[in-house]
């Protein structure tokens, strides 16, 4: 398969991704949207690792994936302490620090 | 070669499917499970691409443990289904920036005239993503990144403890201090927890979700006064 094939399908994937976060509003959503962008990154980083015949784009994959962790954990934490303060779980209510 | 083809259609089709899924699904469960199966098909994609160590990475660490997380915050909070539509400029505006952007990307990748972009790149030896390669090459060109990234994990993990932790010990939540609709389906879905029906829906009763020492104020239910 041509490398093309797998970079259209990240810009793809990307742009499915964007659209959710900007239009869901619970903010469990909002960070599966944002995995799914960060995931679309981690495809074209392989793809062009592949074109070129260069292992680095393979580790910055990696290292995307432990950033993406560290997203999920605090989020996902973020998300536990709205609940537990009773907080409206979306992100439209969320406007305190919308100036 | 046509076993390639068939295998990356197939893989294609189950990450934009399950990205779809994602984000037009209502419940946050059913999204999760379409990541699943979203990050299966890339993780497919990623052997057709001879980055072994990334597809099994994909599958144990991304597929594996992260959503696991997921599925546990999903079942705390509850499914707080959301209507699909968005609210205000942003949301409504969403989709057409997404169009936008992926037509300006398509035409980026497509006319970009990249000759390399239309082959199958570049001759590889064997064994090209495999974990020996891929960690001969973390820890030796790149240790500093993979132990800034080690690193990072232990701040995130420590954050996540002091984000979610109980609250005792600090300031207490007053209830005067909490919007009127605190821990509440979003506005225009009805009864979005499960089992909250109309009226009913002021959370988890407190003492059960925390244990007997919740330090979550009591809300008061409202009772209509007798005529």
């Amino acid at each position: 398969m041509d490398v093309v094939w797998f970079v259209v399908l990240a810009a793809f994937i990307f742009c499915i991704g964007a659209a959710g976060v900007l239009t869901r509003r619970n903010p469990l959503v909002v960070l599966l949207c944002l995995e799914l962008m960060l995931n679309a990154g981690n495809l074209a980083l392989v793809a062009f690792s592949r074109m070129v015949g260069n292992r680095e784009g393979q580790v910055f994959a990696l290292i995307v994936m432990v950033v993406a962790a560290c997203e999920v954990v605090i989020g996902l934490g973020l998300i536990v302490a709205m609940y537990r303060r009773r907080l409206a779980i979306d992100v439209d209510e969320m406007r305190e620090l919308s100036g | 070669m046509l076993l390639e083809q068939i295998l990356f259609f197939v893989a294609a089709a189950g990450a934009i499917g399950g990205a779809l899924g994602v984000v037009l699904l209502r419940n946050p469960f059913f999204s999760v499970l379409a990541l699943v199966a979203h990050l299966v098909a890339l993780a497919l994609l990623f052997l057709l691409l001879n980055a072994e160590f990334i597809a099994a990475a994909q599958l144990v660490v991304y597929a594996g443990a992260v959503m696991v997380l997921y599925v546990f915050v999903v079942a705390y909070i509850g499914g707080v289904e959301d209507p699909l539509g968005g609210t205000g400029l942003v949301g409504r505006l969403g989709p057409v920036f997404a169009g936008a952007l992926l037509a300006e990307l398509t035409i980026a990748v497509v006319g970009s005239g990249l000759d390399a972009l239309n082959t199958r790149g570049a001759d590889i030896p064997a064994g090209f993503g495999s974990p020996g390669a891929i960690g001969k090459l973390l820890l030796e060109k790149f240790l500093i990144p993979f132990e800034a990234a080690s690193f990072l994990l232990l701040v995130a993990a420590v954050g996540a403890i002091v984000l979610a932790r109980r609250r005792r010990g600090l300031e207490e939540a007053d209830a005067d201090d909490m919007p009127d609709r605190a821990g509440r389906a979003p506005i225009g879905y009805p009864g979005g927890r499960a089992g909250a029906g109309e009226g009913d829906d002021e959370g988890p009763p407190p003492g059960t979700a925390e244990g007997l020492g919740d330090p979550t104020p009591v809300r008061e239910p409202v009772t209509p006064e007798p005529a």
